[in-house]
């Protein structure tokens, strides 16, 4: 009996102890909350290279109303869609792009950031990466509404980690969704929007 | 007497005792050889000559002619290390200036979780002087205790092995006192 409690309250102490370290920046420190390994992908695309992508209007952080139709005849839009707010690899995927504005503005488009946080939760966190130069959307309600419709709505509620590239023309060029646990390759990225920009 | 180990593993499940935040487990702690890891030949011949490397052979830290190495663990996403850019480029233009340090210390980075083309874009983009390195899958980081970035790691090659006598997670506020704190405990 006593060796099965000592087992047991072994097994508890080394999960206690157990605090996966992320490949995370140390501005972060331990705010970053870890939802460990993750399946890849758990939606289904509803949307079509080709098609013309679903509009919408989703409030931006700065108190701005943000419409996909406002950039049209105008820029090229990238949606990138990551999974929440305070987690591990939502947490550098935007300040990677925010040092890269140059490669969007080579190719005449706007990155519109999406979460389904709401907006309190999107100012604190985006307050910790710095100053960003493109506007961060909620779709908190009704709840990923937007991301439902791209079809990239997760069954926990949260959306996917996926990028899409519309045009001028309002056409979506680009759908990727990637594994949820990782990050995107930026070089994918600059070459979709370098084939997206070219009439 | 018996109740002991009950109350050892109680201690431990309250985190009173927590074997895991010793410094000693980490693969990266001072005192321990550095981690075994290989890295590709730099493409640029002025970054192969000033590790003394041959070109197109992967490498070994111990393999860099120098006395000591300082390994800066980054990322292209990491805000932090994207603000310290500026102040690690005039730490190594310090060493390169001093005739104490100039060819007896280098500094590399490595980018975890970054591809050539990210590697690239953030050398560029910060004008790095120094070589960095790509670490695509996080084989690298894995090794060194998946540390959080940016994080300096520094090793004496005096011995023919990698030793470890600096390990420190966040970067130089004053680049004169990191490298101060560098310096001082590099046995140079």
């Amino acid at each position: 009996m006593l060796n099965k409690t000592l087992i047991f309250l072994l097994g508890l102490a080394l999960l206690a102890g157990y605090h996966p370290a992320l490949a995370g920046s140390g501005d972060f420190k331990d705010d970053i909350y870890n939802p460990g390994q993750l399946k890849p992908i758990d939606s289904t695309l509803k949307v079509k290279v080709g098609d013309p992508a679903p509009s919408f209007t989703l409030p931006s952080f700065n108190g701005e109303q943000v419409s996909l139709e406002q950039f049209k005849g105008r820029l090229n839009v990238v949606l990138s869609f990551v999974p929440a707010a305070w987690t591990p690899v939502c947490s550098d995927q935007w300040p990677g792009y925010n040092i890269a504005q140059e490669f969007f503005k080579a190719n005449d488009a706007i990155l519109l950031g999406i979460t389904v946080d709401n907006l309190p939760t999107l100012f604190a966190w985006t307050h910790q990466m710095g100053h960003l130069w493109f506007p961060v959307l909620s779709d908190f309600w009704p709840h990923g509404q937007v991301a439902e419709r791209y079809g990239v709505l997760r069954t926990d509620g949260v959306s996917e980690r996926a990028l899409f590239i519309i045009d001028k023309k309002g056409i979506l060029r680009y759908a990727h969704v990637e594994d949820i646990n990782q990050r995107p390759s930026l070089e994918d990225l600059v070459d979709a929007m370098q084939k997206a920009n070219r009439p | 007497m018996r109740f002991i180990p009950i109350l050892i593993s109680a201690a431990l499940v309250l985190g009173l005792v927590n074997p895991m935040v010793l410094a000693d487990d980490s693969p990266i702690a001072v005192g321990k050889a550095l981690p075994e890891f290989t890295l590709p030949a730099p493409e640029d011949p002025a970054d192969l000559a000033s590790l003394g490397l041959a070109p197109g052979q992967p490498f070994q830290i111990p393999q860099v002619k120098a006395q000591v190495v300082i390994i800066e663990i980054f990322s292209m996403y990491c805000p932090h290390c994207q603000r310290e850019a500026p102040t690690v480029n005039a730490f190594y233009e310090r060493i390169e200036k001093d005739p104490r340090y100039k060819g007896r210390v280098k500094l590399i980075g490595i980018g975890a979780g970054n591809s050539t083309f990210e590697i690239a874009f953030f050398k560029k983009k910060y004008a790095v002087p120094f070589p960095l390195f790509p670490d695509e899958k996080f084989e690298i980081h894995k090794k060194v205790g998946e540390v959080r970035t940016p994080y300096f790691i520094g090793v004496n090659l005096d011995s023919g092995t990698a030793m470890i006598y600096y390990s420190q997670l966040g970067g130089p506020d004053d680049s004169r006192q990191f490298l101060d704190a560098l310096l001082k405990h590099s046995g140079l």
